[in-house]
């Protein structure tokens, strides 16, 4: 995998970072299955060069972007983020990016954009149908416009200083550290500024254990399983889950006025 | 239904038959170990014995379930011995899935384990079937059985197949989508359970005369 240049590393967790092959084999990316292990197994066939990625919707300037381009125009930093798992499983992960917010200034949101819905890619030759999860497809995701517009929200483009290997969501994924894992979509070609309140696919499909705004919080229990403590990979006991996944300084503003039980 | 049936193998009552068909069924636990001590379970170990365990215990008592259909089917009345072999060793892996569990996923926090045995209904069912396959394991001794006399003991036993269809719906409850390897435990009780009906009702299943075969 090739590697990439980074202006510096900009937000750091001063935890030990969950081993590369950690990182990379065990991965929820249900386009090529429901295993752990086998995205790794299975995510060769994506083909993530050439790539393009639409911008589209409710912007003055819709365009879509060339991935190879977008890495050369983009100054690329490193952010060792936390990531929580709703399943109560936790990594800290080095990643190469740069913040959604530079992508959306450069088509210019209009005053009525409210909330960013994004997109994977779903195709048959190169997500084969028989290693697919059974869920609807494209995965979708969404953030409200100040949550995709907060410093932290990441475009990440590669991992562990190389470019992002297939299984975690090449070429281009986001990732969202202050709300658990599946917020942080994976190989997207589409995203879109719209008014209303996209349908994520996991709120489509269980909307009693997964909302849209899922934030990480160790107090709102998933109906089937604790959120109050996490394992973190590659350690044997579990540790208490932050608020906000420990980005609550950062991030509780953006839901002073929110119901967080409500809104989980 | 005319079936010509092989006459039942000498070596079924053979010595070695019950203590091999114990070395066989702990096959996957010595597998399981050996992975987890040579980091074959990477990277998340100890998620992956406890779901390791649980698979075993399914398969197993669905074994246990297998051996009545499979002596209606053959005629070799001496497969009911490893019967009670068999569904001990499951009560084994069920015991070991829920000390793994308890021991070293949950590290015996008890706040945790509390609310998981009091809220969450996945757990809740799979320990009301642990509970029934303990109760089937402490009155399996044959002197337990002679004291409760053949009858009581065949219908407090029948209380397996709640425990069999309890178990599965908790690994079933527990997948976040679709059905995998719960679906095929499903499929495959329904026909054993399907397969133990009184055999008029089975042959009407099957769209048979029905009670005519001998």
């Amino acid at each position: 995998l090739a590697p990439l240049e980074v202006t510096g590393t900009t937000h750091r967790v001063d935890e030990a970072l969950t081993d590369y092959e950690a990182v990379t084999t065990y991965n929820n990316f249900y386009e090529f299955g429901a295993g752990k292990e086998d995205p790794a197994e299975n995510a060769h066939t994506l083909k993530p060069r050439p790539w393009t990625l639409s911008v589209d919707g409710l912007v003055a300037r819709p365009r879509t972007f060339d991935v190879a381009d977008l890495l050369a125009t983009q100054p690329l930093e490193e952010r060792i983020y936390r990531l929580r798992c709703v399943e109560a499983w936790s990594m800290v992960i080095p990643w190469i990016g740069f913040p959604l917010a530079a992508l959306l200034d450069r088509v210019e949101p209009l005053g009525s954009a409210r909330y960013v819905r994004f997109e994977s890619l779903i195709d048959d030759e190169r997500m084969p149908p028989r290693n697919r999860a059974p869920i609807s497809y494209p995965y979708v995701e969404g953030l409200r416009l100040d949550e995709a517009r907060h410093d932290l929200t990441l475009l990440a483009v590669g991992l562990y200083g190389e470019v992002l290997p297939n299984q975690s969501g090449a070429p281009i994924r986001l990732v969202v550290p202050w709300k658990y894992g599946f917020k942080s979509i994976k190989s997207v070609v589409r995203i879109s500024l719209v008014e209303d309140r996209p349908l994520n696919t996991w709120q489509a499909l269980q909307p009693s254990e997964y909302g849209f705004y899922a934030n990480v919080n160790p107090e709102v229990d998933h109906p089937r399983w604790s959120q109050a403590r996490e394992r973190r990979i590659g350690e044997f006991f579990r540790r208490e889950t932050l608020m906000f996944n420990g980005y609550g300084e950062a991030v509780a503003d953006l839901y002073r006025d929110l119901d967080l039980t409500k809104w989980y | 239904m005319v079936l010509k049936r092989p006459p039942e193998p000498k070596w079924l009552g053979a010595r070695w038959v019950p203590p091999a068909t114990v070395a066989l069924c702990l096959v996957p636990l010595a597998v399981l170990i050996g992975q987890a001590l040579t980091g074959a379970l990477f990277p998340n170990p100890i998620e992956a014995l406890v779901r390791g365990l649980g698979d075993w215990t399914l398969r197993l008592l669905l074994l246990t379930l297998a051996i009545t259909p499979a002596r209606r089917l053959t005629g070799w009345t001496r497969l009911v011995r490893l019967r009670r072999t068999i569904g001990l060793i499951t009560f084994a892996y069920a015991v070991l899935h829920v000390l793994a569990y308890v021991g070293l996923d949950q590290a015996f926090h008890l706040p945790t384990l509390w609310a998981d045995i009091t809220k969450r209904a996945f757990i809740i069912l799979g320990m009301v079937s642990f509970a029934i396959l303990a109760v089937l394991a402490a009155t399996s001794p044959k002197a337990v059985v002679r004291r409760l006399g053949g009858r009581r003991w065949r219908r407090l036993h029948r209380l397996i197949y709640p425990a069999a269809i309890l178990g599965v719906i908790h690994h079933a409850m527990m997948v976040r989508a679709g059905w995998g390897t719960a679906g095929e435990h499903a499929v495959i009780l329904a026909l054993l359970l399907v397969l133990r009906l009184p055999k008029p009702r089975l042959a009407g299943v099957f769209g048979g005369r029905g009670g005519a075969e001998g």
